[in-house]
């Protein structure tokens, strides 16, 4: 295996507040290849958006403390002094965000927008880069582009916005993109516009991606590989195939468990998974994920499960079950449904 | 462009009938208020049957009431011969008219002061948030706020005038020369009085400032620009300040308006300026009411046009606001 492109390794961030010490992120450890997408799933506060921020520096709060290693081709971007980091923000690593609505500056034409970056990190004229940003606007499927570089933010709708963020994102052709939530705030059928867009420039300009997402969805038609977040912890790791046809943590199988189905008959409720993820203020000295496990036993309550790769396939997962159990509760509950899929 | 144009027409003739109403309502307050005689009220004090009979005359006291309303504005807008009744016949609007550029004077300069130090000190309070440079500028700008001009005023006097004018200060000659006359003059002369009026908004506009580049600073939009690899004095001059600089115009236009409308009084009657506010300090001494009137509607008519100036200003600065 080559070295990866991005290499995450053991990373904790803790914000001090008035009530104690929130742990975001805690021991995270994940890697990106060259061309591949990797998926972040897990629910708000899992600490899925905190990691990517602290990969590209952008927490500012003076009350976080970050542990761990951030490589980047080789550089640890943590121990990067702040204008070392700032070559590399948006030009090797880039970033795309939830809100389309209010992550463009309001008062500035996107044209200029897009040709501030590329002006901050590339040697070019003024009318070079105006130039670059109306090719940029096309290929991200903007009509008109020629006039449209010249329109302000809020004369676009909500996923033209998006693809104006992507199209300044890609702009100094970065080797990562980090794409957070990009199409949770756009109705559905943008959302399938967006995707479609990413992965046609991932294909085009060979960009590495993370995806941060709480949609399985969305993870299985665009990650290579996943990984699920649960109360600041990757709890379980492996490729999409994996993680879709044979799931190792119950965490999962509620995820999994919760997406509706077009292939079956319609429930007459969406299965949930009981109850509210533990404060990252107080978390249990056990696995964090117990309280809200129907498969929990003694050993949960007392023994935090480590991230270990269980099935020696490179799968990672953070549960204390026997593999037999596991095994024996999918075939069960889970696995009927999936089983069918499988081709 | 032609939506440009429609526009500002809008809000010029919006303008005027903003300050017609104005005139009628002075017109009101100062002719209508039940049980006072307006010969009266407007003769000065203790007049003379002829003086009265003049007045009445003068202003058509004993015609109808839209006549009245007439003449007065013609006295105030075409003919400009109202005159002060308690004081000697004097015309009253070239006095004023006289006044306006000595006020014009005071609080231009004073408004750069307090617009360069505002931004100077919000910027740095905000950039310096989390150390101790944060609260101490704060305080400074509180205690800016809450120093009362009239006394400010007498201190700055008495230690450029008395305690240090034979040797520092010996430049200092407070009083008003006209900048076409000698520009040297005019600035030395005015100095002091800029920095007395600006204090007060320097602490207020500082605080605004401040305030609105903390709450700017966690928008989406400042995090883009972070994550695009900007430095972060381009992040904070190009995108964080250049947002705030929208709540500080609207807030600017309104003070200035408001001062050169005669708002500007203390610190005029302090150094003895003879400006708007004085004149209006004056009439209220002498219980000048034609004066006094003159100066509320002189003084509104730059509130609204500074409001008109401010909306243009807004189209100019924040183009989610701009006509299409």
């Amino acid at each position: 295996m080559t070295e990866p492109l991005l290499d995450i390794r053991n990373l904790s961030v803790t914000f001090r507040t008035e009530d104690g010490l929130v742990r975001a992120v805690d021991g995270v450890s994940a890697t990106l290849q060259q061309g591949e997408t990797l998926g972040i799933v897990g629910e708000s506060g899992s600490g899925k958006s905190v990691t990517m921020m602290t990969v590209m520096r952008l927490i500012t709060d003076p009350n976080a403390t970050f542990e761990g290693e951030v490589y980047y081709k080789g550089v640890d971007l943590l121990a990067l002094p702040q204008d070392q980091i700032r070559s590399i923000r948006g030009a090797g690593i880039s970033m795309i965000f939830q809100d389309p609505m209010t992550s463009l500056n309001p008062v500035y034409k996107v044209g200029w927008q897009i040709a501030e970056q590329i002006r901050e990190h590339e040697k070019i004229s003024k009318q070079g880069a105006r130039a670059r940003a109306i090719e940029l606007l096309t290929s991200v499927g903007i009509p008109n582009a020629a006039e449209r570089v010249d329109n302000y933010p809020h004369e676009f709708s909500g996923g033209m916005r998006q693809r104006v963020m992507i199209a300044m994102a890609i702009s100094c052709n970065p080797d990562v993109l980090i794409a957070d939530e990009p199409t949770t705030a756009l109705d559905v059928t943008i959302q399938a516009q967006i995707l479609k867009l990413i992965r046609k420039l991932k294909s085009d300009y060979g960009t590495a991606v993370v995806l941060i997402t709480h949609d399985m969805g969305v993870v299985a038609d665009m990650a290579d590989r996943i990984a699920v977040m649960y109360a600041g912890r990757i709890v379980e790791q492996g490729t999409q195939r994996e993680l879709f046809y044979d799931p190792q943590h119950p965490y999962t199988w509620g995820l999994l468990g919760s997406i509706a189905r077009l292939d079956r008959p319609r429930p007459r409720r969406l299965a949930a998974i009981p109850g509210q993820p533990p404060s990252l203020m107080r978390l249990p000295a056990g696995c964090a994920f117990a309280e809200r496990c129907a498969y929990r036993f003694d050993a949960c309550e007392t023994q935090q499960p480590q991230l270990l790769d269980r099935l020696g396939t490179g799968h990672l997962d953070a549960c204390l079950l026997s593999e037999q159990r596991k095994h024996a509760i999918r075939t069960r509950t889970v696995e009927p449904e999936l089983v069918e899929e499988t081709p | 462009m032609l939506a440009v144009l429609t526009f500002i027409v809008r809000r010029s003739l919006w303008t005027v009938v903003v300050m017609f109403v104005i005139t009628v309502v002075v017109f009101f307050i100062f002719f209508k208020t039940p049980g006072v005689d307006p010969a009266r009220a407007l003769a000065g004090r203790d007049p003379s049957p002829q003086v009265l009979a003049e007045v009445r005359q003068q202003l058509g006291l004993n015609r109808p009431l839209w006549i009245q309303y007439g003449i007065m504005m013609k006295k105030i807008f075409i003919t400009r011969n109202l005159v002060s009744y308690s004081d000697q016949g004097e015309l009253i609007i070239p006095e004023i008219f006289a006044a306006a550029p000595i006020t014009l004077s005071l609080v231009f300069g004073a408004s750069v002061i307090w617009v360069v130090a505002a931004i100077v000190m919000g910027v740095a309070a905000a950039r310096l948030r989390g150390t101790i440079y944060d609260p101490v500028l704060m305080i400074l700008a509180l205690i800016g706020l809450s120093t009362p001009v009239f006394w400010l005023g007498q201190v700055v006097i008495l230690i450029t005038q008395v305690k240090l004018h034979s040797s520092i200060f010996s430049w200092v000659q407070l009083g008003y020369t006209p900048l076409t006359q000698s520009p040297v003059k005019w600035f030395e002369g005015l100095i002091f009085p800029w920095i007395t009026l600006s204090i007060l908004y320097i602490g207020l506009y500082a605080r605004v400032l401040r305030a609105n580049l903390l709450e700017v600073q966690n928008e989406d939009y400042v995090r883009t620009a972070r994550a695009k690899g900007l430095s972060e004095r381009r992040v904070l001059l190009r995108h964080t300040l250049r947002t705030s600089m929208i709540t500080f115009l609207s807030l600017f236009g309104l003070d200035f308006g408001a001062l050169v409308g005669g708002g500007a009084i203390l610190t005029e009657v302090v150094f003895g300026i003879h400006g708007v506010g004085f004149l209006t300090w004056e009439s209220l001494t002498n219980l000048d009411l034609p004066t006094i009137m003159a100066v509320v509607i002189y003084g509104a008519f730059f509130i609204v046009l500074a409001n008109a100036l401010v909306d243009v200003a807004y189209a100019w600065i924040d183009p989610r606001v701009r006509p299409t």
